[in-house]
């Protein structure tokens, strides 16, 4: 069998080669070393600390996933995943805790109940443009967030849940390291299978009602049907997302799932590039990074005598950095760290002769 | 029978304020097609301009109303100029998240500035302005939110009835391309609705200063508290806009009075989906129909 390198033209025939996941056999090659570092190098380089950053990283960038294949290829603006993934969270945690579901099949759950939850609140984008899908989202994340404080015998108001530790068949899940695991096989998987859905049937529908619905609607493709299969795909990304974090941090309250979180998710795709499953993994790191940094800077400020006063003033500051970071991105490169990342990569191919 | 009038007084002059708010979200809306995400943090930063400028200098307050108009229309040609303008024939979603982006900066800003905490403005209203009717009183603060929202509407209708800059927004309003022929400068409009917008915010955000006192989350919710509104009048309507503002506030008050205050909050979201579901474009929207 010949190495498959990469072509000095675009020498395609069929469609089928267009569609390839990878184009080179080096493609291949890099992820699968690239899995064999995940699993096998990066649990042992880091410290707790260090792996509980990536786990974050990791339900993150599930998340972000999702949250893309609904933003940057569908093209219809959620302004609700925020509670999306509290809706997730509080379905694991009440499974979990109350009915004594084990990890598994509560966290499957837990996603397929936000992707119903999702699409009751993705019907009006059947008769109506993305701009109204946008609002009816933004209701979502309210009144999502007034259930989670007030329906207080089902979610503990805000005193929130305790979850019990989480069993698979019978072994105890217990320390950042196991839960890395746990969650970077979810995380490959999903990202597996995202990319699987983009390049397939439904992500060229989906990518079809992006660019213009009418077309799209003319070339057969029932659109409405299209848009809600994207929304239940995004919200069960979502809600997969935070029942993984609801099993890994505990116990949970109602203060994470806020609009500011929501903000957060669209600040990662944007950031990573809409449009691209690699680049919400990227901006998912991005962000998750930031946040810690500043954080640590305010803790750390905190300790040092004289400056408490201003560690307390930095807090307001991130989330006026991430605007910045949005606002910036979105005027100098709209298309994400996965550009810059593609211009690198291309700019070493092609050298010395690149133009 | 007293608490229910005393709970429509109240309903309709919170309900004035959503409409003065919905007021500069549609005209932004209605020349640009931009969702503006940022419109709490425009309210935000004109109540907060007035404060300092009033409170913390001690000048006279027509003074501080003078220069906070000023301020604030300047600051509104200055955001178009900064972040709208490069995205000019960029796609609506990118536009959109920029209002977000910029949202969450100013509200970072003013968090950094003033931090979280309720500032009050000094009582400057004549008390002559609190009317009696019947067994119901109205308080001053009541009866000049119900006049500034009216004041605002008079003349509102008279620039887009008769100034030309007025008939500029409109024809800009009604098609891009079409007033562009005819030789309108766009840009100017969409700068000067960005303006006036940024003005408009800022007369309700001192309007909800004097009422509830200027907090930067309180603020900043009401900007998305304005999507309710405008859904149900109809995205297109500035007239839509004021009866959903009164429609909303007076819904608002009820449930809170009659059912629980913590509703309050959450109802005109409630109505919001219920409308998406039923009746999209609005009360008085524009019905787009697209066939294929």
């Amino acid at each position: 069998m010949k190495l498959r390198l990469r072509p000095c033209g675009n020498f395609k025939e069929r469609y089928i080669e267009e569609l390839a996941i990878f184009e080179t056999d080096f493609g291949r090659l890099w992820t699968l070393i690239g899995i064999v570092i995940l699993f096998f190098v990066i649990p042992f380089l880091f410290g707790s600390y260090g792996l509980y950053v990536l786990n974050h990283i990791g339900i993150y960038a599930i998340a972000a996933v999702g949250l893309n294949i609904l933003i940057g290829f569908t093209g219809q603006i959620s302004l609700g995943h925020g509670a999306f993934f509290g809706v997730g969270a509080y379905t694991a945690a009440i499974l979990m805790a109350k009915l004594g579901v084990p990890f598994i099949p509560a966290v499957i759950l837990g996603g397929i109940m936000t992707s119903i939850i999702g699409l009751i609140f993705g019907i009006p984008s059947s008769r109506l443009k993305h701009l109204y899908l946008t609002i009816s989202t933004l209701a979502g994340q309210f009144i999502l967030e007034y259930i989670f404080v007030h329906w207080k015998s089902l979610t503990g108001g805000t005193e929130g849940i305790i979850l019990p530790k989480s069993t698979i068949l019978g072994y105890t899940l217990k320390g950042d390291r196991t839960f890395f695991y746990v969650i970077f096989m979810c995380f490959v998987l999903f990202l597996w299978i995202a990319k699987n859905i983009v390049r397939t049937r439904f992500g060229r529908a989906f990518i079809a009602i992006r660019d213009n619905d009418q077309a799209a609607e003319g070339m057969g493709i029932p659109v409405f049907r299209y848009k809600l299969l994207s929304f239940g795909i995004s919200s069960f990304y979502a809600g997969f997302a935070g029942a993984l974090w609801a099993a890994y941090t505990g116990s949970i309250t109602p203060e994470p799932f806020t609009f500011t979180l929501s903000i957060e998710f669209i600040a990662m795709i944007i950031i990573g590039g809409l449009g691209s499953i690699t680049g919400s993994v990227f901006g998912a790191t991005f962000i998750t990074l930031i946040n810690e940094l500043l954080s640590q800077l305010a803790a750390y400020l905190m300790n040092l005598k004289g400056l408490a006063g201003v560690a307390m003033t930095i807090a307001p500051l991130r989330e006026f950095f991430f605007g910045l970071i949005i606002v910036l991105f979105l005027i100098f490169e709209p298309k994400g760290i996965a550009e810059v990342w593609r211009i690198v990569k291309s700019s070493f191919r092609l050298w010395p002769f690149s133009y | 029978m007293d608490f229910f009038l005393t709970l429509l007084v109240q309903g309709l002059s919170i309900g004035c304020l959503y409409a003065i708010a919905a007021l500069g979200f549609v005209m932004i809306f209605k020349s640009s097609s931009v969702l503006n995400f940022a419109h709490g943090e425009l309210l935000a930063i004109g109540a907060y301009i007035f404060l300092v400028i009033s409170v913390w200098l001690k000048l006279p307050i027509y003074l501080a109303f003078i220069i906070t108009f000023v301020g604030s229309f300047l600051l509104g040609f200055v955001i178009e100029r900064l972040f709208l303008r490069p995205m000019i024939g960029e796609a609506l979603i990118e536009v959109i998240m920029l209002t977000v982006g910029l949202a969450a900066m100013f509200k970072g800003l003013l968090l950094f500035i003033f931090s979280g905490n309720t500032y009050v403005y000094p009582n400057f209203l004549p008390a002559g302005l609190a009317v009696k009717i019947g067994s119901v009183s109205i308080s001053p603060v009541y009866t000049a939110t119900f006049l500034i929202t009216v004041l605002f509407l008079i003349i509102f209708g008279l620039f887009f009835k008769y100034s030309s800059q007025g008939i500029y927004m409109r024809s800009v309003a009604d098609s891009q391309t079409a007033a562009l022929s005819l030789g309108v400068n766009v840009r100017r409009v969409f700068a000067l609705s960005w303006a006036i917008a940024s003005l408009v915010c800022a007369m309700s955000g001192i309007v909800l200063g004097i009422l509830n006192g200027i907090n930067v989350h309180d603020l900043s919710k009401m900007g998305l508290k304005v999507f309710p509104v405008v859904i149900l009048g109809g995205l297109e309507s500035i007239g839509g806009a004021i009866i959903g503002g009164l429609i909303i506030g007076v819904i608002e008050t009820l449930v809170s009075g009659y059912f629980s205050t913590s509703l309050r909050d959450v109802v005109a979201y409630v109505i919001l989906v219920i409308i998406l579901m039923i009746k999209p474009y609005g009360l008085f929207g524009l019905v787009e129909i697209e066939r294929v």
